[in-house]
């Protein structure tokens, strides 16, 4: 029991720094799906090198995943460190 | 389009689906020979289950689909390219982890852990059936379009192909192999994908394909006849009387003036100069009469500006239709909750020893997959301008493309994409036969089985869904892989993200709305999906206005239905007495 316990309680930090990072990646992801939705148009913008916002939201999004992703195994071992499983 | 065969790129393509089938048996004996069927999975390196991770996700929806999705219709493919990868987010930071706190194998345990209900048991594996077979279909059509230009031979001789070799592969190797194999095509596929790109690059954007002259704007008609005879332009098709090849730059900016071509480009200079140049793109008319089916294909000339910004497949979005929005919000959530929501997706995250190495192979996986999507991007524009397109069939854009550089990248690209499908469709089919086996006829019906009878009840199962799977890859033969596997994703997100998510998080959930949430959640996007236009139109070749469904991808309504259903009958019911 103390065992399930134990599991539970390492879950519910994962979640809170899952969480958090799960919440910066909605907005993210929403607001980009909100501006295809609302101002297709402006994503005809040059933006960057001559690349559309279309298309630097585009990559900026799987560049974004690839870095929170990153930063959760990073808090995620650090938290690990002081002896919990 | 008819397609040239070559020795040399068949023996290629024979030799590497013979090498990694060789090593998939090689790996699966040793496997049961050491100490079982899945301790070997604990053993394997964070590292290489992260790209097995990429291997088993990157299937020929990734591959077929996108690419082809961007070549014809530009930057909307890339759409699900971005929503493919998301997916993965919810996965990691949502899911993934507290499932493995559960400390259960499959998906159907961890939903029922806390319940041993055999309610949740049966509806759980009936969704996981079809999810399955919705996720085998692109798989199969996917096959097909590989062999058609690569072998010469007709569509459903490549579905048969896959069907036979991938049941024949379920039926006498074992699971084991398939993390290394994954491991060597997810490795492969991103490599040559890599390797193809730099091509793209260096060869920079070439006015019509580098053919003398200006583009050739005649319209190509192409007619199937109620006996099957194939007429192009009113005659029989033939090699010497074939359909134009098409998707060609037209003209390029100012400053190339005069050269035709502008030489090696880097990636972001790559975008923009396209961004400044016109394509040569084509409408395709389709009508109906006693003559059979009858297919217009009108090349004309368009600013690629317009196809590098939203509204090229999702005709709707930049004419403000509400309904074409809704359609496409509702498919870009399914993307979203939808990877979290597979279960074959969902078991590959027990296969490393500890939640830390799950961790970071997860994330290896994610920077593989992610790679490979920003590849996506330059294959697809790459094929879009590459003059070698077949109008008829945009997933075999990619092979094609590939085409247009040489014979030998031709038959390693079209081997690296033939092999994932057979590993992805083993994978389903290993699920779905365990789902039938397991979960329905010893949980649900309460058989008892010795372990012998199990397993041949479990091939037996892998032979039927074998069957099945061919049978629909046949009927779908007309469709983008990358659309109908937006389908799957629809039915797992609205059928199990509701259950997952509460059963994780809310402590009030009960098996009785755990139940009901899954039925609901597959059975209302499943009819959604079977009354949808899209289906009226492409499947039963039927007006898509008769369509009672005012848009195809259901995810936008039945995803939030099943949350509903999960909560109303959870409260009507008596709270769960755990903890």
């Amino acid at each position: 029991m103390s065992q399930q316990q134990d599991s539970t309680q390492g879950s519910v930090s994962v979640n809170r720094v899952g969480l958090a990072l799960f919440g910066v990646y909605v907005l993210l992801y929403g607001g980009f799906m909100a501006l295809v939705l609302a101002g297709p148009d402006l994503l005809a913008t040059r933006v960057f090198g001559g690349v559309n916002l279309a298309i630097a939201c585009g990559l900026g999004l799987i560049v974004a995943a690839v870095v929170l992703s990153v930063v959760y195994i990073l808090a995620r071992a650090s938290h690990d460190r002081p002896g919990r499983s | 389009m008819l397609h040239e065969t070559s020795p040399l790129a068949i023996a290629i393509f024979a030799a590497f689906v013979a090498g990694v089938l060789w090593l998939s048996f090689r790996l699966g004996r040793k496997g049961q020979s050491a100490e079982g069927y899945y301790a070997a999975h604990g053993q394997v390196h964070w590292f290489v289950n992260g790209v097995a991770f990429a291997g088993d996700y990157l299937s020929a929806a990734s591959f077929l689909g996108i690419c082809g999705l961007i070549a014809f219709y530009g930057y909307d493919g890339f759409l699900y390219s971005i929503g493919f990868l998301a997916g993965w987010v919810v996965a990691l930071f949502v899911i993934a982890e507290p499932i493995k706190a559960l400390g259960k194998f499959t998906f159907a345990d961890a939903l029922d852990s806390r319940f041993d209900s055999r309610g949740i048991k049966l509806a759980v594996a009936i969704s996981t059936l079809v999810v399955s077979v919705f996720y085998l279909i692109p798989q199969m059509v996917g096959a097909g379009a590989l062999v058609t230009p690569l072998l010469g031979l007709p569509h459903w001789a490549g579905v048969i192909l896959v069907g036979v070799a991938v049941t024949f592969i379920v039926v006498t190797a074992g699971m084991v192999s398939t993390t290394w194999v994954q491991f060597i095509k997810g490795s492969l596929l991103v490599f040559f994908c890599g390797v193809l790109t730099l091509l793209i690059l260096n060869r920079g954007l070439v006015v019509n394909a580098g053919r003398p002259g200006p583009p050739d704007f005649t319209p190509q008609t192409r007619s199937i006849r109620p006996d099957g005879q194939v007429l192009i332009d009113g005659e029989p098709q033939s090699a010497e009387h074939d359909l134009r090849p098409v998707g060609t730059l037209a003209s390029l900016p100012e400053r190339y003036a005069g050269e035709g071509k502008t030489g090696p480009l880097g990636p972001l200079a790559y975008l923009a100069t396209l961004e400044d140049s016109t394509v040569v793109t084509w409408r395709r008319e389709t009508t109906r009469d006693d003559d059979g089916t009858h297919d217009v294909f009108t090349p004309r000339e368009r600013p690629a500006a317009e196809l590098l910004r939203p509204g090229g497949y999702f005709k709707g979005l930049a004419g403000g239709s509400l309904i074409a929005r809704l359609d496409f919000a509702s498919l870009m959530l399914a993307l979203f909750c939808g990877t979290a929501s597979l279960p074959h997706i969902l078991i590959r995250y027990y296969t490393v020893k500890d939640a830390a190495a799950a961790r970071k192979s997860t994330v290896v996986g994610i920077a593989t997959i992610g790679i490979f999507y920003v590849l996506t991007l330059y294959l697809g524009l790459g094929a879009m301008t590459s003059g070698f397109l077949d109008p008829t069939n945009s997933n075999m854009a990619a092979p094609l493309l590939a085409k247009s550089f040489s014979n030998t990248l031709f038959a390693v690209i079209s081997a690296i994409a033939f092999t994932t499908v057979l590993g992805t469709v083993s994978g389903l089919i290993m699920a779905g036969s365990g789902a039938v086996a397991h979960d329905l006829v010893e949980n649900v019906a309460g058989v008892q089985m010795t372990d012998h009878e199990k397993v041949r009840v479990g091939k037996l199962a892998a032979v039927g869904l074998g069957i099945v799977a061919m049978a629909l890859g046949i009927l779908f033969k007309g469709f983008n892989v990358g659309f109908l596997v937006g389908w799957a994703f629809n039915i797992a997100a609205s059928a199990n993200l509701p259950a997952l998510v509460m059963l994780l998080f809310w402590p009030r959930t009960t098996k009785q709305g755990i139940t009901a949430a899954v039925t609901v959640g597959m059975t209302a996007s499943l009819a959604w999906i079977l009354l949808s236009a899209d289906t009226f139109e492409k499947v039963y070749g039927i007006s898509r206005d008769l369509a009672p469904m005012p848009f195809s991808q259901p995810g936008l309504v039945t995803i939030p239905l099943g949350f509903l259903v999960l909560v109303v009958v959870s409260l009507l019911t008596p709270a769960p007495r755990h903890r």
